[in-house]
């Protein structure tokens, strides 16, 4: 299975975090103002943010409707209420129609980027495709090494200039490079920085607008990596970098802890964008395309029934 | 829903100002708007919960009930129980009482900054304790970590002991502190790879590092943004280790911090550090106050209020704050009160510390230098012009922006913001409560301005917050700002 890796996360600590929706679906429970509490709390502790009230009340309302009367039918309900929020949230990675396809990779400092190159790099690489990485973050200390050693661990090449570099230069020289070797997949890091920077925000435009006048209809493809145990925050960070990077995709990384990464449902109700992907560790491997259904399962720990019948 | 809490809280003063004393019924929905504020900051469900609880036994209590004023007495309540949750006084690093180096060993979760907190303590340490550090490098899990370490270490000047990345972290963490002893360094701080509280192995190895090394003090280093799974994580590690203390980064970012305040209620450890950016010197020591107003979205009102009192003359802010209030309200005041604010530091940081504003503000880009411009505007003008800015025409504006060296559209601006923040003022002063919450929260957008005029929108605002209450409106604001003076002392 896909979530393999998310699910096994997750039933690492699943004896210690024996909360959740399995006690609150045990038998004998009454559908009633605790109950729905206690839901709230669940989807809360998930990261849902005000989303999660909003799904109780529906509930509620349901309740009162009498739509809905056992807990039995809770989880369905839950489900499909979740899942219609994330109607459309699922996306591959485009491809240009000719020549290379560059991606853009952005985010908040450390939430993941440069390793998600390594392992989109390694994904591109296995389906046959040329792959070449730009190093662009040319700020922290030994940022281009880290790329370097992956790049030499994947045997790609990599375009990198020293530190302290003006990264729109290197993604200059990595979109020349890619036309010139007929690269199919130019993968570019850029330097974590946190949305309120707004001179770093406006580096971040200055090496799109550069690419641009390289490569006219890239990038094709701008991905932001989200660290899965952020917060409400990751909603500002999703709003901000839209605005300025003109995101495309979403890349939930840190998935393989505890965290579920709820805030994707926040994001969903300010920008539409698809999540493309989720990290589920850091080798190489652990990169997966985004499933809603898996997803969502997670949250509602369904996967207690899967080992349930083990 | 409420945007932030200090919409929040408005709306909480609004259910009990006015009120003679603080009833189940007229707390309760403060109490609501609170913690739904809490949840919106990322504040642990059970946490809120709980602080919620808290405050309403203490707001219904009966040093509560003996007071004047309600609607101070609920904000005393609330910030201080935040404050007492996030540390109550501030709390220092241990220290080595027996003949070894000070042995620090950082701990947490991938990402979430330790490599770099290395180098912003023991620069930290040396500028401030005079203290000679020695940085290990023990993360062989990260590419090129060792050398991050290292490359930090040589832009500081500061000794790193590295063995590359073969070996284990507890005997190259052992090592390192057997260097530091014969070399004489008297503080030893050990970087650690990232690791997930749920990573089995690599959560033994850390354990491991800890029995070997003995560290007087174990810092988990913490994502300001971190969400929900906050206190799992800081449980875990807690349980393994345990930790000293916490060290909470990215701060410079508009994460409210919440998590920090579930950090602290789980493991029970005082939050020692901040980190406020990426550079090593963006770093401070954790001030519980502040960080209580910045999850409620307060601002830093504490800071500024005692800043304020110390610039601005009292009596004449109320003063002009009545005129404002009432719409009269011209331009040579409006250059007295920008030359008050000023004096209170730059602008971004002034108004960031005012309630609200810190959302408002957030990549509004608020440079001093338009404050000069408008200066040299202002005083383009003649005195006439000044205290009667309807006679402003245009062939008056032609030369105001020239003798100003403005574009005509500068003027323009500065005359139609200035037009319509008179109407918004006199607004305010009818308004009362609801108009002070306005009064901190100017339009962002007015605020980023036009080409290169334009008023810096709201200022006044500030000026007039004191004046607000003592002309006896918003009694909120009154009872947060006596509040606060009562507390510092
Ligand atoms: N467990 C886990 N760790 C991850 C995952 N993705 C990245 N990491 C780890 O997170 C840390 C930061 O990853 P980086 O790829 O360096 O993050 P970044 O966004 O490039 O960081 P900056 O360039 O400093 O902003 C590293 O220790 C990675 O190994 C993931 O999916 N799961
Ligand atoms: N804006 C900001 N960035 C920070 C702060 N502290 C660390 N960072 C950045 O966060 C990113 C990750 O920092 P690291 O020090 O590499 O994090 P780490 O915990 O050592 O990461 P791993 O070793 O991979 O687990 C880098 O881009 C740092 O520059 C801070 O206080 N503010
Ligand atoms: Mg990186
Ligand atoms: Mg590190």
């Amino acid at each position: 299975m896909v979530f393999g890796k998310l699910f096994s996360g997750l039933r690492k600590t699943r004896e210690k975090l024996a909360s959740g929706l399995s006690r609150l679906f045990g038998r004998g429970r009454k559908l009633d103002a605790d109950f729905l509490e206690e839901l709230e709390e669940v989807l809360y502790t998930s990261d849902l943010g005000p989303t999660g009230s909003k799904i109780v009340a529906e509930l509620e309302q349901a309740w009162k409707k009498r739509e809905i009367a056992e807990t039995t039918e809770v989880p369905a309900f839950l489900r499909k209420a979740l899942l219609a929020r994330l109607e459309g949230c699922e996306g591959s990675l485009v491809k240009a129609p000719t020549g290379t396809t560059v991606i853009l990779v952005v985010g908040v400092n450390g939430s993941g980027k440069t390793t998600s190159i390594a392992k989109l790099a390694r994904r591109l690489q296995s389906e046959g495709h040329k792959v070449l990485v730009g190093a662009g973050d040319t700020f922290r200390a030994a940022a281009v090494e880290q790329l370097s050693l992956w790049a030499e661990r994947l045997g790609i090449d990599i375009i990198k200039q020293g530190t302290g570099a003006d990264p729109a230069a290197v993604a200059f020289d990595a979109c020349a490079a890619a036309r010139s070797r007929g690269i199919d997949y130019l993968i570019l890091d850029t330097a974590g920085r946190l949305h309120t920077q707004k001179n770093l925000m406006d580096e971040l435009a200055k090496v799109v607008r550069v690419v641009k006048k390289q490569i006219p209809d890239a990038p094709h493809e701008t991905l932001q990596v989200l660290d899965g145990t952020t917060g409400q925050n990751a909603i500002r960070q999703a709003e901000e970098f839209g605005k300025v990077a003109g995101v495309t995709g979403l890349i939930l990384a840190k998935m393989d802890g505890t965290a579920k990464g709820g805030a994707v449902f926040g994001i969903r109700e300010k920008v539409d964008v698809p999540v493309k992907f989720i990290g589920v560790g850091e080798s190489i491997d652990d990169l997966e395309p985004f499933a809603a259904e898996p997803f969502v399962d997670a949250i509602l720990k369904f996967e207690g029934q899967e080992t349930a019948s083990a | 829903m409420f945007d932030s809490l200090s919409s929040a809280l408005s709306n909480a003063y609004r259910s009990i100002v006015g009120n003679k004393v603080l009833t189940e019924a007229n707390v309760e929905e403060g109490i609501r708007s609170v913690r739904q504020a809490l949840l919106e900051a990322d504040v642990h469900f059970k946490v809120a919960k709980e602080f919620v609880a808290d405050v309403k036994e203490r707001a219904l209590g009966q040093e509560v009930l003996k007071s004047v004023d309600p609607g101070q007495q609920f904000v005393k309540v609330f910030h201080d129980e935040l404050t007492e949750l996030l540390g109550g006084e501030k709390v220092g690093l241990p220290v080595a009482t027996d003949n070894r180096p000070l042995i620090l060993m950082m701990a947490g979760l991938q990402g979430a900054g330790k490599t770099t907190t290395c180098a912003k303590l023991a620069l930290w340490l040396r500028k401030t304790r005079k203290k000679n550090p020695l940085l290990v490098a023990a993360d062989l899990q990260r590419p090129a970590a060792v050398d991050q370490l290292q490359t930090l270490g040589n832009q500081l000047g500061l000794a790193v002991h590295a063995e590359g990345t073969q070996g284990r972290p507890p005997e190259i963490c052992r090592r390192g502190i057997e260097l530091a002893q014969r070399n004489r360094h008297d503080v030893v701080i050990l970087d650690t790879a990232g690791r997930l509280h749920v990573d089995e192995p690599l959560m033994v190895e850390l354990a491991e590092v800890q029995q070997i090394c003995q560290p007087h003090g174990v810092l988990l280093v913490c994502d300001s943004m971190l969400g929900q799974d906050a206190v799992n994580s800081a449980r875990e590690f807690d349980s393994r280790l345990p930790i000293t203390g916490v060290i909470l980064t990215k701060t410079d970012g508009d994460a409210r911090g919440g998590a920090a305040l579930s950090v602290k209620k789980v493991t029970g450890k005082p939050i020692l550090f901040v980190g406020t950016g990426e550079k090593p010197d963006e770093f401070e020591e954790f001030d519980p106050p502040r960080m209580a107003g910045r999850i409620l979205d307060m601002g830093d009102v504490v800071s500024l209020v005692e800043k304020a009192e110390a610039v601005i003359d009292e009596k004449q802010a109320e003063r002009e704050a009545k005129k404002l209030l009432k719409g009269k309200f011209d331009f040579e005041d409006f250059l007295r009160q920008m030359n008050m604010i000023r004096k209170l530091g730059p602008m971004k940081k002034v108004l960031g510390m005012l309630p609200g504003m810190g959302q408002a503000l957030k990549g509004v880009d608020l440079d001093d230098n338009r404050f000069k411009r408008v200066e040299a505007m202002i005083q383009s003008m003649t005195v006439d012009e000044r205290r009667r800015p309807d006679i402003i025409d245009v062939q008056r504006r032609r030369r105001i922006a020239r003798g100003s060296g403005n574009q005509l559209q500068a003027v323009h601006d500065l005359v139609k913001q200035f037009k319509m923040m008179q109407k918004m003022m006199s607004k305010l002063g009818k308004g009362g409560l609801e108009g002070l919450a306005g009064a901190g929260m100017p339009d962002p957008a007015s605020l980023a301005g036009g080409p290169g005029g334009g008023l810096p929108g709201g200022m006044p605002g500030l000026p007039g917050m004191p004046g607000g209450r003592g002309a006896g409106r918003g009694g909120g604001n009154q009872a947060f700002r006596d509040f606060m003076r009562k507390r510092k002392k």
